[in-house]
């Protein structure tokens, strides 16, 4: 990545070309734990912006001024003051989405976007930039999030931002037809844990269908990455940041 | 003297296996997914996640009592416990090298992979989120520590027999692994039923 980029290209970047949800597969702690509904991914990825944007930021800023042998714990305590920030603003402020994020607000520490934006952007390029970086990942990552606990909320519970969207087209379709309105039971597995593992995998399955399918067309799917295999023992790709961290 | 072992052991049986820290509170992901194609890797992850887990949630309790409350500075925590883990596993990790290498060679490669693993600091916030004491947190970490054994060694013992099945081809590397986190956190609904 140079620096010549233009602020709209590494902002676009981000969001789209290595959405770091999609793309990277990085962030799977939140991604899996929050999506139970599209409203809490959707604070979930917005709060997290924020601490990236600003974090990217300061890193900027301070990227000649930090040692290299100490960058990491550096930036680490950069990112956690955010996060305590952040958290304590949701506390005053939101508090309703503070207590349904819990225990993953502070969590957004370890993270691996952030550190791995602060180690791979941030750290040797000047603010602008930096700051688009930010904000394209975190969108990214926000888009992703809602994306999911949309799926898992429609399937769950049958609702999209708490709309009952389902029951509500069931009943426009059997008006119709003058029937009895039918009621959506449901299928409350995807709202509880082992949802959030399937829609990942069938997430993940359909993105290796189109890389494959790319293949085969002789197309450059490079870009299109599904996890690192799945063993981090034996991986020397050195595109897998996230080895030494928590996906 | 009696509530305290019935309190200690409820403790164990609910972190441990009914609000496991990887199939019900997705902490830990990385090395769940990343380090569990053998079962021998996978044992070894899951002793060396033990040991780290820990020492750490004791190491942060006492910091916790004695630094943090009586200063007022609480709202520090995160910032303070997870300087205090990076800085712990590196310490262990030299530690181990110098004077019980054995315990070095068996634990070793997996001490940096979880160096900033999201299972230890939230073993950590959730102990003081749940106002444990000093005890009660070494047990609690080392329970939920135990689960994510319990996890790994199940996810690395399937994985090896799934390895010679015929799986669709897009299904094929991660997501039939996640598909297998998926069923087992199915059954481990299963023991909310225990307490």
């Amino acid at each position: 990545m140079n620096s010549e980029k233009k602020p709209m290209e590494v902002f676009i970047n981000g969001l789209i070309k290595e959405n770091p949800t999609f793309v990277l597969m990085l962030g799977m702690c939140p991604t899996l734990a929050v999506t139970t509904s599209a409203i809490n991914g959707m604070g979930m990825g917005l709060t997290t912006t924020v601490v990236l944007v600003l974090s990217n930021v300061i890193i900027s800023l301070l990227r000649n001024v930090i040692p290299n042998r100490v960058r990491i714990p550096a930036f680490i305590v950069i990112i956690a003051s955010f996060v305590t920030i952040v958290e304590l603003l949701l506390e005053g402020f939101i508090p309703s989405l503070y207590s349904a994020l819990g225990i993953y607000i502070p969590l957004i520490v370890v993270n691996c976007i952030i550190l791995g934006r602060a180690e791979a952007f941030a750290s040797k390029n000047p603010i602008i930039p930096s700051f688009f970086d930010g904000l394209g990942m975190g969108l990214g990552f926000t888009v992703a999030l809602t994306i999911i606990g949309a799926v898992r909320e429609l399937l769950g519970a049958g609702e999209i931002f708490g709309y009952a969207v389902i029951n509500n087209v069931l009943a426009g379709i059997c008006s119709v037809f003058g029937a009895e309105p039918i009621e959506y039971v449901p299928i409350s597995i995807f709202v509880l844990a082992p949802g959030a593992f399937f829609v990942l995998a069938a997430l993940t399955a359909t993105q290796n269908r189109i890389k494959r399918k790319r293949e085969e067309k002789g197309l450059n799917a490079d870009k299109i990455q599904s996890g690192c295999g799945s063993d981090c023992m034996n991986c020397d790709n050195n595109t897998c940041n996230h080895k030494f961290l928590d996906i | 003297m009696l509530g305290v072992v019935q309190d200690l052991l409820i403790l164990m049986i609910g972190s441990s296996l009914v609000s496991n820290v990887v199939l019900s509170q997705f902490l830990g992901l990385c090395p769940f997914l990343g380090v569990s194609k053998k079962v021998d890797t996978a044992l070894g992850m899951g002793g060396a996640v033990i040991f780290v887990i820990t020492l750490a949630s004791g190491v942060t309790a006492v910091i916790y009592k004695f630094i943090l409350t009586p200063l007022d500075i609480t709202y520090l925590q995160t910032i303070v416990f997870i300087l205090v883990i990076a800085a712990l596993v590196q310490f262990v990790e030299m530690f181990l090298k110098k004077y019980v290498s054995s315990l070095y060679q068996a634990l070793g490669v997996y001490l940096p992979l979880i160096t900033t693993n999201c299972a230890v600091l939230g073993v950590a916030l959730t102990n003081v989120q749940k106002e444990y004491g000093i005890g009660f947190s070494i047990v609690s970490g080392f329970s939920t520590a135990a689960g994510f054994l319990i996890a790994i060694v199940i996810l690395a013992g399937i994985r090896e027999k799934i390895a010679y099945n015929d799986i669709p081809e897009s299904f094929k590397g991660m997501p039939i692994v996640l598909i297998t986190a998926g069923l087992m956190a199915i059954a481990f609904c299963g023991f909310s039923g225990l307490l």
